[in-house]
């Protein structure tokens, strides 16, 4: 045969096999594709061809390896088994940039799965060769490399610390400086899973100075990118007091709090998410929330959204009136307690009710004022209903019990108290009576009002046993008025008045 | 009677005689060594004065020792108990000066006591003044604490006004893009169907004769000018569209050459930048040596002229001394609503 006709058989083998490997990654991009595939002995093929010299079928086999991993949890692990890894983070290192970027596709895959499997990728060298790859010059090869990093660090403490000791982190703040949204985006996102396990490991990724940039970019359109970039910001400043003053300390708060009305839900979320964590270490991180107008705001956004969007909203308002009393009555100014009653009333999760119940008591416990304030919005029956409810949640009970508890202590608002004399179980009532013990004797008016209102009915009907507190607070009760108003309202008093009536002779 | 008497005293001496003498434990050891010295051939009387004088000798004896034990027992009793006496006074004495020194200084701890409890209730109504002034006005200021409320409620609503603004100005934002997007998509599409459009004979689908007025479409198709379909690929062409604004119906004009070689990258959201056209002398630069001289050299800034200010009257007199005189005269009348033209020749 002449030397071209063997040229052309070769020519014809490169263009099937290149067909080929086109087709599966096609074919990999549905999910209903890929058992069938799987079952053809898909793996062991892709396997031969990475090892392709032509370098396009090469980085098409990679991107359609990627693909089938990233669908299932077998096909990764048999990625691992066949032993494809060493050779992927091998050829990391080597070749050329489409190629890069699908092996690091292929790395990311593999590794979003398990921790154990991300356990492989790092076994076999992939964290170096990935993070050789952030250096690079092409941003596409850059964002993969994150991506897959991200990916790795998501799962646990050490897996991200082997990520920061191959020494991710400056290099992911230097891809937050480029002008590329989609690295940016990336680069965040990984910065966010880093530091979110531990301590230690959002301080180093603060020491490589990502705050600074992370402000920078809270006011920049892409509504995705902010959505990493809050979330990244909450992560570090949630594990403890110095690492959230620096984050306030990056003035990002005014700014912070226009994004609340971002039209991305994610967005909004991640900001309410941000605050929560700065408030919750202490009362001054609170009043410079306070003080920006995020509270209001923050108040706004529950009245807009649903469902868990709201979780991070409510926990704010607990955590910010649970420090001291000037800031409970600075979220009662700002008009909260009609809302959480509101959300109280809308959502039906157990969580969520919890969330709010909680809030609500510690609101309420400071002073008569706050209690005066949750009980004029009739939330001291709302949450009686919940502690009641034989459908609630336990955890849901205890916190509305214990939130009930304290507000009763102080509750001296008594128009708020009297629906609480009916249907009550007697751990409760013992509060509510006490209360009324404590300021019926000083108040005409109330006394008035109380007796005309059946509440001395209701606390003549109260069986307590002799000697116990709950008969003591009756006792003094009862000392308040006099008798015959107190044997008017016993009861059982109309049928001891007709008996005298049957023994009475008329004279 | 006497006689009786004698007689009675001797009988009771007898009795007493013979009482002693039988009586006491001599008596039995006088008889002893009476039977032993054979004393019986005495006399009894003498034997009888003789053992009384040995019983009342010891007796005596006994006696007179009695007497004088006792009489010594009451000296140093006496003694005693006059140095007892002695004693107490003094121990008296004593006891009432140490109590009264003692006395003393109780009364002055008391006093002490009494001026320190003074003191210390003094120093305490002070300390609960400026407790209760320090935590009121700085701790615990209520004035600060309403102010501060007042003042949170008022920057809330200012933040919610604001926050409203801006969501408002952001919404419009957002609708004037789509609004543009959107005209833009009809732009291209008329340019894309611009066969559609009516004519004088035959009305467009757009134009329908049962139509009260022309569709949309058909207005647009009116406007865009045809324009000769060029090798863009849609991508460029979409870019292009998006790149003009909503109401440029009139942009073939400025396709050319340069927009098609640009299309391989102006699918990113980067602004398209003219080309850079050849290059060009920029001006016409006069030889350095020329500059040099211009900055150096100082122009002569002189109020003198080139001419003289009475130039002109001496040219007149010249004349007059020359020509004839209705010449001059005419020249002379003429000559006066010149106005002098010398004077821009003076600088260089």
């Amino acid at each position: 045969m002449s030397q071209r006709q063997i040229i052309q058989v070769f020519e014809q083998y490169q263009k099937s096999r290149f067909q080929f490997v086109q087709t599966v990654s096609d074919l990999a991009l549905r999910p209903q594709n890929i058992e069938i595939l799987q079952n053809a002995g898909v793996m062991s093929l892709l396997r031969c061809l990475m090892l392709d010299v032509v370098p396009s079928i090469q980085q098409t086999a990679a991107l359609a390896l990627g693909r089938l991993a990233d669908h299932s949890d077998d096909l990764a692990e048999a990625v691992v088994k066949e032993g494809i890894l060493p050779q992927l983070v091998q050829s990391l290192a080597l070749k050329n940039r489409f190629y890069k970027k699908a092996a690091a596709f292929v790395l990311r895959s593999v590794a979003k799965h398990s921790p154990e499997l991300s356990q492989e990728v790092v076994a076999s060298g992939g964290v170096d060769a990935l993070v050789l790859c952030l250096e690079e010059f092409d941003p596409g090869v850059k964002e993969a490399a994150a991506w897959a990093l991200g990916y790795i660090a998501r799962h646990n403490a050490s897996l991200s610390q082997s990520v920061v000791d191959a020494g991710a982190v400056p290099l992911l703040v230097l891809c937050l400086l480029e002008p590329e949204i989609a690295l940016k985006r990336i680069a965040a996102s990984t910065l966010s899973d880093i530091s979110k396990h531990t301590p230690e490991l959002a301080q180093t990724v603060v020491d490589a100075g990502a705050i600074a940039h992370l402000a920078q970019m809270i006011l920049n359109p892409d509504a995705k990118l902010k959505r990493q970039v809050f979330s990244a910001l909450s992560q570090i400043s949630k594990h403890s007091v110095s690492l959230a003053e620096m984050v306030i300390e990056a003035d990002i708060f005014p700014a912070a709090v226009a994004c609340l009305k971002d039209p991305d839900d994610y967005v909004r979320k991640n900001v309410t998410t941000l605050m929560r964590e700065v408030v919750k270490h202490t009362p001054e991180l609170s009043q410079v929330i306070v003080n920006c107008g995020g509270m209001a705001t923050v108040i706004d956004y529950l009245g807009e959204c649903r469902g868990n969007l709201r979780l991070p909203g409510i926990m704010m308002l607990g955590y910010v009136a649970a420090h001291s009393e000037n800031l409970a009555m600075a979220v009662i100014l700002s008009k909260g307690v009609p809302q959480l009653a509101l959300c109280l009333s809308e959502e039906h999760e157990h969580h969520i009710k919890a969330a709010i119940a909680w809030s609500i008591g510690q609101i309420g416990h400071h002073t008569p004022e706050h209690a005066k304030a949750v009980a004029s919005s009739d939330l001291l029956v709302k949450l009686l209903e919940l502690y009641m409810d034989a459908s609630s949640s336990e955890d849901l009970q205890a916190k509305s019990k214990k939130a009930l508890k304290s507000i009763l202590q102080k509750c001296t608002y008594l128009p708020g108290l009297e629906p609480l004399l009916y249907d009550v179980p007697s751990n409760i009532l013992k509060y509510v009576v006490c209360q009324f013990s404590k300021v019926l004797p000083n108040d005409s008016k109330a006394r008035r009002l109380f007796v005309t209102s059946g509440g001395l009915k209701k606390v003549q009907e109260i069986d307590a046993e002799p000697g116990s507190p709950l008969q003591e607070y009756i006792n003094a009760i009862n000392s308040c008025f006099p008798e015959e108003i107190v044997r008017y309202y016993s009861p059982g008093y109309s049928e001891v008045l007709l008996k005298r009536l049957e023994n009475y002779q008329p004279a | 009677m006497a006689e009786q008497l004698k007689i009675k005293s001797e009988v009771e001496e007898f009795k007493k005689e013979y009482f002693y003498r039988n009586s006491g434990a001599m008596t039995k050891a006088i008889k002893i060594s009476e039977a032993q010295l054979n004393l019986r051939h005495i006399e009894p009387t003498t034997k009888a004065t003789y053992f009384q004088a040995e019983e009342n000798r010891q007796r005596d004896y006994q006696a007179a020792n009695r007497i004088q034990s006792w009489f010594r027992a009451s000296k140093v009793r006496a003694y005693l108990s006059h140095l007892h006496k002695k004693a107490i006074i003094i121990q008296r004495i004593w006891r009432g000066f140490t109590a009264r020194a003692r006395f003393r200084q109780m009364v002055k701890a008391a006093y002490f006591i009494m001026k320190m409890n003074f003191y210390e209730a003094m120093a305490v109504r002070i300390q609960q003044r400026w407790r209760g002034f320090f935590v009121r006005k700085h701790i615990h200021n209520y004035y600060a604490r309403k102010s501060y409320l007042e003042g949170l409620s008022k920057k809330n609503e200012l933040v919610r006004m604001e926050l409203a603004e801006l969501e408002e100005l952001q919404k419009r934002e957002r609708h004037c893009v789509e609004m543009v997007k959107e005209q833009t998509a009809k732009v291209y599409q008329a340019h894309r169907l611009h066969h559609l459009l009516s004519t004088k004979q035959c009305p467009g689908v757009f134009n329908s004769p049962f139509r009260p007025a022309p569709h949309e479409m058909e207005i647009l198709l009116r406007q865009v000018k045809y324009q000769a379909p060029t090798r863009l690929d849609p991508r460029g062409r979409a870019c292009l569209m998006g790149m003009l604004g909503p109401t440029a119906p009139s942009f073939p004009g400025t396709l050319g050459s340069p927009w098609i070689k640009t299309t391989g990258t102006c699918c990113s959201s980067k602004p398209i930048l003219p080309p850079i056209s050849s290059k060009k002398q920029q001006g016409l630069f006069r030889k350095p040596g020329e500059v040099w001289e211009q900055r150096m050299l100082c122009p002569d800034l002189t109020l003198r002229l080139q001419t003289s200010y009475t130039h002109l009257e001496e040219a007149q007199n010249q004349l007059q001394h020359k020509g004839t005189g209705s010449m001059l005269h005419h020249l002379r009348h003429s000559s006066n609503s010149f106005t002098q033209p010398a004077y821009a020749k003076s600088f260089r």
